[in-house]
């Protein structure tokens, strides 16, 4: 494999890390607010979360750009403070973030809403206020959805395509991802073989993600029912 | 401790307006299914918000509509057994045990180290394992202690043993009795009458989401179900009788032979006996199987459809027979007349 296709592999295990870490906190904190919250305009905000997996990624891509570009509103405040996403691997990684987003809440909010909330009520006659209920009962109960949610979120990540090129294009060495490098040879006489390569890199990221995720819940699977 | 509860709640069709005052000690609510038992335990551990009302444990108020004051279940500090125990299934025991003590440092409730309720509640040997490897009767117990070492005012119990057997709840009543010698306040709900005979204080009476009686368990407990009514006798047990498995109770009654009980050499026990189970004869019958003989006189009679339930003055305990009319007729048993009961000694819930 030549250097720059290295680059282009670090560059998506980079993004793709960073997109599942960044939407971890956020992607429970949602997931726990609609699995058990009753607050007016829960529809809405079940729909805003969904809408990335419902759009064409181009489109997601292009409100990013809008919103998160040099001249955008949240973009042009941002910067102000040194942070921009605009033709970045952070950008990137933030397109890679929301298009996973949807997949990552729903595998989280279904394992919140499958613990037992007569578990939680125990544990707040115990004295446990809500913040320690959630920290010492909700969240290690439902801790393998949270890993199935941020496998998923990874594997997305990894995938992504359209969405990411439209938003930060395709720069080598800066946004360019393994999706982004794959097409790049497609398009070009001879790319072939560099195609071939890198997709095989991606195929075994992929069932390495996998099986890191089966062996990670089998743990604690075992932990639990161990006597 | 002093409980005071008055409350109103409506879900859907079910109404539920309560009150009543308790005093220290094991403070029973009883009634069947559907009553409104666990809604109102619920709503005194807070896991209900009642439309309206008042709770006061121990001059501490913790729900004050009016004031719109109400006290979250975790700064409540009342201890709740639940009927499916609720162990915490990633936690072993020895965690599920100290789970609420941390949250309870400093505070004071009901005193008790970890190693005196491991031993009280004979969990020592399980303090390693998981919940799912415990027996019904064994999560139970973990979760009183779970409960206790949180360092409670008072203990809520819903049906603690509802969900086990005969056997296991046989294991456990002994611990619920200890917690209540020790001093520990409890709320016990049940649909039993031995528990409730064998544990109570005070009685509160619960049906369809009203409170139809409250008072003293001797008083109350004959009122408790009119299909299926009995007398409680309190007694101590006078020594036990080894070859035949049983045990000799005085009372103010007269001398009762039970079966076996798993009880010292004077105790205090109760015994609840049906009223079907008691049968009346003219004279002291003489030659017959049955153990039991007591002497009294009839207080009262009261009559529905074929049957009267016949109740008995034997010396200051109110014992309560219950006979066809006919009987009552053929034996023309009226008040004052003196009579003998006659009790089998198998016929005695172990209470």
């Amino acid at each position: 494999m030549t250097a720059e296709e290295w680059t282009a592999v670090r560059l998506s295990l980079l993004v793709a890390v960073t997109a599942m870490a960044a939407s971890l906190p956020p992607g429970i904190a949602i997931a726990w607010l609609l699995a058990r919250g009753r607050f007016w305009g829960k529809g809405l905000v079940d729909t805003i979360v969904h809408l990335p997996l419902i759009m064409p990624p181009v489109v997601t891509g292009y409100l990013l750009l809008i919103l998160f570009g040099k001249r955008g509103p949240i973009g042009e405040f941002l910067a102000q403070f040194g942070i921009v996403f605009a033709f970045r691997w952070t950008g990137a990684a933030l397109a890679c973030a929301v298009m996973g987003f949807p997949l990552m809440v729903r595998a989280i909010r279904l394992s919140i809403e499958a613990v037992d909330t007569r578990l939680e009520s125990a544990a707040g006659t115990l004295g446990a206020n809500p913040l320690w209920v959630f920290a010492t009962i909700t969240l290690p109960l439902c801790l393998p959805g949270v890993i199935a949610g941020a496998i998923l979120s990874f594997a997305k990540s990894m995938g992504e395509f359209g969405a990411t090129i439209t938003f930060v294009s395709n720069i080598p060495g800066e946004t360019q991802t393994l999706p982004s490098a794959i097409y790049t040879f497609t398009q070009v006489p001879g790319g072939d073989a560099g195609a071939l390569r890198l997709t095989l890199v991606s195929v075994a990221i992929s069932m390495l993600a996998l099986l890191g995720s089966e062996l990670l819940a089998r743990r604690i699977g075992a932990r639990r029912v161990a006597t | 401790m002093s409980l005071e509860v008055d409350v109103e709640h409506t879900r859907g069709t079910f109404h539920l307006a309560a009150r009543f005052t308790a005093q220290p000690g094991v403070t029973a609510l009883f009634g069947r299914s559907g009553a409104g038992k666990s809604s109102l335990v619920d709503i005194v551990a807070g896991l209900v918000r009642p439309q309206r009302g008042r709770i006061v444990i121990d001059g501490q108020t913790l729900l004050d509509t009016e004031r719109r004051l109400f006290v979250p279940r975790h700064r409540r500090r009342v201890g709740y057994v639940f009927q499916d125990s609720r162990l915490f299934p990633h936690l072993n025991v020895r965690q599920n045990l100290v789970y609420g003590r941390w949250f309870s440092r400093g505070a004071g409730g009901v005193a008790g180290d970890f190693g005196s309720i491991v031993e009280l509640l004979g969990i020592g040997a399980l303090i390693e394992r998981r919940p799912d490897s415990l027996s019904g009767g064994e999560k139970q117990r973990v979760a009183i202690g779970r409960a206790l070492l949180a360092h409670p005012k008072m203990l809520l119990m819903d049906e603690p043993l509802a969900s086990l057997d005969e056997q296991r709840r046989a294991e456990i009543l002994p611990y619920i009795e200890r917690l209540r010698d020790i001093g520990v306040p409890i709320l016990y709900v049940s649909h039993s009458v031995a528990e409730v005979a064998r544990l109570a204080t005070t009685v509160v009476i619960l049906n369809a989401g009203t409170v139809t009686a409250v008072g003293p368990v001797l008083d109350i407990l004959p009122l408790a179900d009119a299909n299926d009514g009995g007398s409680v006798l309190d007694a101590v047990v006078a020594g036990h009788d080894e070859t035949f498995q049983l045990t000799r109770l005085t009372s103010p009654a007269g001398e009762l032979q039970v079966p076996r009980l798993n009880a010292a050499a004077g105790s205090t026990v109760r015994a609840y006996i049906r009223s079907r189970d008691v049968m009346l004869s003219l004279q002291r019958p003489q030659e017959i199987s049955a153990l039991n003989v007591l002497s009294g006189k009839v207080a009262q009679i009261s009559e529905t459809g074929a049957q009267a339930d016949v109740r008995l003055d034997c010396n200051g305990a109110t014992l309560v027979a219950r006979l066809t009319t006919k009987s009552v007729q053929r034996l023309a048993l009226a008040p004052g007349r003196p009579v003998f009961a006659v009790i089998k000694s198998v016929s005695f819930e172990r209470s």
